[in-house]
C-alpha cells in the first residue's frame, strides 16, 4: 500500500511542481517594455520573476561566484566573451529556438567575434556611445560652429574649458572611454598593447579638471533637466534624456550624435547560465523575445536597435528612421568594436582610469 | 554546573568562529591564491575529496605575491592613510555633535527620555540609501541648502558640497550620530548624579565637575561610540560613492575595482586582510591599555 503511494505522492508533488513553473531573468534596468513580460506569462503559463541590474561588473561577479540562479542574463559583448571562457554559459538548443531565422545576419557577424558561431548567445539590443548635446546651451557657450558631431567637442582642453560653464558627464567606464580616446588620438581603439593604452591618459587627464561628473546613470536626467549641457553616454540613454525633457516641455533640446571620428558599437546578448535552474523556460523566453513584434514592441519603447532584421517591419517609423539608433550604412561602417582585455591589461586599464579620476 | 558554564561560554566563541573566523580564513585562503578565467575566479581551489595528498598540493600552490604586489603601487597606501584620515576626523567630528545630544537626554526629565530615545531611533526605520539620498537632494548646488542660504543672502553663488570630501564627512557624522549618541547616553545615564551634586558642594564650579566628574564617568561609552564609529567609517564605500567627488580616495572603493573590474579577487582579499590587519592591531593594544590600566586601579 505504502509502495503505491509514495509514487503516487511523488508525481503529484512534479505536477504540482510543473505548474508552477519560473524563469529567472535578470536584465539591464529600464530596458523592456514591461508589458512583454506579462504578455509572456500568458503566452507559455509559465511564472517570469525579472530582476534587473546596472552595471556589467556586477553582473559577471554573481556569475563567477557560480548559482546565481538566473535563468536569462543580458551581459554586453566584451564581457561575454571571457565568461564563455570561464564556462559561465550553455550552449544554445537552436533547435528550440524558431524564431533565430528573423535574426539580422549584420549584428550576427559582428556579435561572432565575442561567441563565435553565436553559440552561446543571441543580440538583444545593441547601441552605440557617443555625444549628448543640449543645443541650445552648446551655441551660447561655443558659438553657431561647434563641433557637436566631433570627439574634439570633448577631447580637446579648449572646448571643454568652454563646455565647463555648462557642465560636461562623462561615463564612468574605463572600457568606454579609454577606446574612445585612442580613437580620437587616432590609434587602435582595441589596442590591448600597454603602451598604446598609456596614450590616453594624457588626453583623458587633461581634459579631467573639466568634468563634472564620471558616472554611467546620472546624466540622463542631468542633461534632461539641463544641468549639463554635453554628455558622453549610450545612445539609448541620451535618446531617453531627449523623451524626457521633450514630455517635460522645459525648453531644453537634446540631441544625440555619433562622432564623425567613430563611435563604439556594443552589443547586449541574451544567454542561458550553465547551472540555470529551468534551461528549458529560458529557450522559451529566448524565442519570445526573438518574436519580431515583441523585440520591436522593446525598441519602440526603449529607443534601442535590435538584431532582428523582421522586427523592422514593425518599428516605429521614428525609431527606424532615426540615424541615431538605426545609423546609415557609412555610419555604420565607421562603427568600431572593441574585445575584452586580458587580465594584465585589464588591471593597467582600471589603475590608469583611477590615475585619471584621482590624480593617484 | 561546569557543563552549564561551558555551554553558556562557547555560545560567543561559537558565534564568533562562525561569524567572523571562518570566513576570514576563506578571504585568507583567496588572497593567497591567483586569478583564473574560471568559476570561482580564482585557483587553487580546496578540493577536500582528494584527501591529505589533495591539501598539501593545495597548500603548495598559495603564495604571499598579493601582498607584495600591494606595496608596488602607491595607490594602496595612499588609499589606506585617506581612509584612516577621513574616519578619524568623522569620528571626531561625531562625537562633538553626539556628546551634547546625549548629555541633553541624560539630563532631560524622566517622562521625556523614552521619546527622545525614540527619536534617535527613528531614522532607522527608513532605509539608509534613502537617506542618503535624501543628502545629494539637499547639498546639491540647486540643492535645499544652497537654497536656503541664497534667499538669506549669506551667500552670493552656490556652496560646491556636494561631490567633495565635504559632503562625505557630512554623510559618515550623520549616518554614524546614533551609533555615537546611545553609548554614551547609556553610560551617562547610569551615572549618579549625587556625585555632580557632591563636587559642586565641595566647591568645584559646574563646568570644572562637568570636567573632573561626568566625562571622566563617560569614558566608557565615548570609547565604544567611537570605536562604533571609526570601524564602520573605515571601509566604509556606499557614502563616498555616492556624495563624494571622484577626487575623494577610500579603500572601499579601491576594493570594489579590484573585486569588480580588474575580477581579481585574491588580491580584493589580501587588500581586505591588511584593512583587518591595520583595524586590529590598534584595537588589540588599546584594550590592554584599558586592563592594566582598570587592574592599575583595582
Amino acid at each position: 500500500m505504502l509502495k503505491t503511494l509514495i509514487p503516487a505522492a511523488l508525481l503529484a508533488m512534479c505536477g504540482t511542481m510543473a505548474a508552477a513553473e519560473e524563469v529567472h531573468v535578470y536584465n539591464w534596468s529600464d530596458y523592456i517594455d514591461e508589458s512583454l513580460l506579462k504578455k509572456f506569462e500568458d503566452e507559455t503559463g509559465i511564472k517570469l520573476i525579472y530582476d534587473v541590474f546596472d552595471s556589467n561588473e556586477v553582473l559577471e561577479t554573481k556569475l563567477l561566484s557560480g548559482n546565481s540562479g538566473y535563468d536569462v542574463v543580458v551581459p554586453t559583448g566584451s564581457f561575454i566573451e571571457r565568461q564563455i571562457q570561464a564556462g559561465v554559459f550553455q550552449k544554445l538548443d537552436y533547435s528550440k529556438l524558431p524564431n533565430a531565422k528573423y535574426l539580422w545576419d549584420t549584428i550576427k557577424d559582428r556579435t561572432a567575434q565575442y561567441d563565435p558561431g553565436n553559440a552561446y548567445s543571441v543580440n538583444y539590443m545593441w547601441g552605440t556611445t557617443g555625444l549628448g548635446v543640449n543645443i541650445d546651451k552648446v551655441k551660447e557657450v561655443m558659438g553657431d560652429d561647434a563641433p557637436v558631431d566631433s570627439l574634439s567637442l570633448v577631447f580637446d582642453p579648449k572646448n571643454m574649458e568652454k563646455l565647463q560653464k555648462c557642465g560636461v558627464m562623462m561615463l564612468d567606464a574605463p572600457t568606454e572611454m579609454i577606446p574612445a580616446a585612442l580613437r580620437y588620438l587616432g590609434e587602435d581603439p582595441n589596442s590591448k598593447d600597454p603602451a598604446v593604452i598609456a596614450k590616453a591618459e594624457p588626453v583623458l587627464a587633461a581634459i579631467r579638471p573639466y568634468v563634472q561628473k564620471f558616472n554611467s546613470s546620472e546624466y540622463i536626467n542631468a542633461l534632461a533637466n539641463g544641468d549639463i549641457c554635453v554628455a558622453f553616454g549610450w545612445s539609448g540613454d541620451i535618446l531617453q534624456a531627449r523623451d524626457r525633457a521633450d514630455e517635460a516641455d522645459n525648453g531644453v533640446h537634446i540631441a544625440y550624435h555619433i562622432p564623425k571620428e567613430g563611435a563604439l558599437m556594443w552589443f547586449d546578448q541574451m544567454a542561458i547560465p550553465a547551472d540555470a535552474p529551468n534551461p528549458e523556460g529560458a529557450l522559451k523566453f529566448l524565442n519570445f523575445m526573438m518574436d519580431p513584434q515583441n523585440i520591436a514592441a522593446a525598441s519602440n519603447y526603449v529607443n534601442y536597435a535590435n538584431g532582428n532584421k523582421e522586427s523592422q517591419k514593425y518599428l516605429d517609423p521614428a525609431v527606424l528612421d532615426d540615424p541615431a539608433i538605426y545609423p546609415d550604412q557609412a555610419t555604420m561602417d565607421n562603427l568600431y568594436t572593441v574585445t575584452a582585455y586580458p587580465p594584465k591589461v585589464q588591471r593597467i586599464v582600471t589603475r590608469l582610469w583611477t590615475k585619471v579620476k584621482s590624480g593617484t | 554546573m561546569n557543563l552549564r558554564r561551558l555551554l553558556l561560554i562557547s555560545v560567543p566563541y561559537l558565534w564568533l568562529t562562525a561569524l567572523f573566523l571562518v570566513p576570514f580564513l576563506i578571504v585568507v585562503k583567496i588572497s593567497l591564491s591567483t586569478t583564473a578565467i574560471a568559476i570561482p575566479p580564482y585557483t587553487p581551489t580546496l578540493d577536500l575529496a582528494q584527501g591529505w595528498a589533495g591539501f598539501k598540493d593545495f597548500l603548495s600552490q598559495l603564495s604571499f605575491d598579493n601582498f607584495t604586489f600591494l606595496t608596488q603601487d602607491d595607490l594602496y597606501w595612499k588609499a589606506y592613510l585617506s581612509s584612516l584620515q577621513i574616519a578619524a576626523l568623522s569620528t571626531l567630528f561625531t562625537l562633538i555633535v553626539a556628546y551634547p545630544i546625549a548629555y541633553g537626554m541624560a539630563r532631560a526629565p524622566d517622562e521625556w527620555r523614552p521619546t527622545l530615545l525614540m527619536l534617535i531611533i527613528l531614522p532607522f526605520w527608513t532605509s539608509f540609501l534613502i537617506r542618503v539620498y535624501a543628502w545629494m537632494g539637499i547639498l546639491s548646488d540647486e540643492g535645499l541648502l544652497n537654497q536656503f542660504l541664497l534667499w538669506l543672502g549669506v551667500i552670493s553663488s552656490p556652496l560646491h558640497i556636494m561631490n567633495t570630501s565635504k559632503a562625505v564627512y557630512i554623510g559618515i557624522v550623520y549616518t554614524y550620530l546614533p551609533f555615537m549618541i546611545l553609548p554614551i547616553y547609556a553610560a551617562l545615564d547610569k551615572m549618579d548624579d549625587s556625585l555632580n551634586e557632591a563636587a559642586v558642594d565641595l566647591g568645584a564650579s559646574r563646568l570644572s565637575a562637568f570636567w573632573l566628574v561626568t566625562l571622566p564617568m563617560s569614558r566608557p561609552g565615548v570609547i565604544a561610540g567611537c570605536f562604533l564609529v571609526f570601524i564602520p567609517a573605515l571601509g566604509e564605500y556606499v557614502i563616498p560613492q555616492l556624495l563624494g567627488g571622484s577626487k575623494t580616495l577610500m579603500i572601499g572603493k579601491v576594493l570594489w575595482d579590484e573585486f569588480f573590474s580588474n575580477r581579481d579577487w585574491p588580491v580584493a582579499s589580501a587588500v581586505a586582510v591588511v584593512l583587518l590587519v591595520i583595524l586590529i592591531v590598534p584595537i588589540v593594544l588599546f584594550q590592554r591599555n584599558q586592563q592594566k590600566q582598570q587592574e592599575a586601579e583595582s
